[in-house]
């Protein structure tokens, strides 16, 4: 009855279980953190503003994110990647989201930040419908743990406008 | 001898009714395996609700080795999620970030653009030749957890086939010779 291996299975798979146990606490700890971030994100100029061959509108924009995410770090966060991304309806689309910049924050020390940049990817509409456009410039950010669930929030300035002609 | 010698006196000493009841055992096993996988497929609506990282490129986010686990919900694509997708042409699926995402008006379908978080450009390279965009279909779900480490066992397994039949062996034989 009480072989080697007999003790070896049990060990291990108590051992399993506990760890399990852990990995579970650790995720559902992160729901107790109430996060208070903010953002504060400026267009600061617009670099260029034309349609590209294929009739797709492009801009690019010159922009400055600053935002505090401390407080959505806990003990069970690995990382935080950020996103800045323009947001907004147009006759074709119900919704477009375009990327414009992103980082990965790897502590807390780091989370609070203001970065000069111009839009990392392209600022493409589908169409030629941006001139005169009202969009939203949106900071996401998704919180990847250490270990359980992923979660993410936002937060959306919105009143931002492209000019009505091309430059 | 010890536990060899005790191991072989046991398969001896096996009767036809013992081995039957092992048999279903063994049987209850393996179906109850299957059945907590397809009920996973069925509560999150994902044809493969685990998946194994196979490559660095979600990096230091996701490592190789690491498991996600994926949901498949009616709710629409977002960007900044991060997705399991197939392309045509290609077997091994891929785990990236939504970086832009453009949605129909009449029809709800959506465009989709991805990128891993350690790559330096976007995903177009990898997609069919010719393809800009992901369709709805190409997605077999969103990551929503994550644990690491864990998927080691299946990647050494898959690399080393040798170590899966060893390791097959000794369960089998364990279930085979267990007394109670």
């Amino acid at each position: 009855m009480h072989t080697y291996v007999y003790r070896l299975n049990v060990l291990l798979t108590e051992a399993i279980t506990l760890l399990a146990l852990m990995c579970a606490i650790a995720s559902l700890s992160d729901k107790l953190n109430v996060a208070s971030p903010s953002a504060d994100i400026q267009v600061l100029h617009i670099n260029w503003f034309h349609k590209q061959r294929n009739g797709n509108d492009e801009v690019s924009l010159t922009m400055n994110v600053s935002a505090d995410l401390k407080s959505t770090f806990t003990w069970n966060t690995k990382q935080v990647f950020v996103f800045l991304a323009a947001e907004y309806e147009t006759e074709k689309n119900y919704l477009n989201q375009i990327s414009l910049w992103d980082a990965i924050i790897p502590s807390k020390e780091q989370a609070k930040f203001s970065y000069h940049t111009i839009n990392k990817y392209r600022f493409t509409d589908q169409g030629n419908s941006l001139r005169g456009k009202k969009y939203n410039l949106t900071l996401h950010w998704h919180v990847m743990p250490k270990t359980g669930k992923m979660f993410s929030d936002r937060i959306v300035t919105t009143g931002h406008s492209l000019p009505e002609e091309y430059i | 001898m010890g536990f060899v010698g005790e191991t072989i006196d046991s398969i001896k000493s096996i009767q036809i009714r013992q081995l039957l009841s092992q048999t279903v055992s063994l049987g209850m096993i393996v179906t109850s395996a299957l059945i907590i996988w397809k009920a996973l497929i069925c509560i999150t609506g994902s044809e493969s609700p685990v998946v194994v990282v196979l490559s660095g490129s979600m990096e230091p986010g996701f490592k190789r080795g690491d498991i996600l686990f994926l949901h498949m919900s009616d709710d629409p694509i977002r960007a900044g999620e991060i997705v399991v997708f197939n392309v045509d042409g290609r077997e091994i699926p891929i785990v990236h970030r939504v970086i832009k995402v453009h949605e129909r008006k009449d029809t709800g379908e959506v465009d989709v653009l991805t990128k891993g978080d350690n790559n330096y450009g976007d995903d177009r390279l990898l997609y069919a030749q010719g393809q800009l965009w992901l369709q709805r279909h190409h997605i077999m779900g969103r990551a929503v957890g994550f644990l690491p480490y864990v998927g080691w066992v299946t990647i050494i397994m898959t690399e080393k086939p040798i170590i899966k039949y060893i390791l097959l062996g000794a369960l089998g034989l364990l279930v085979i010779t267990s007394k109670d």
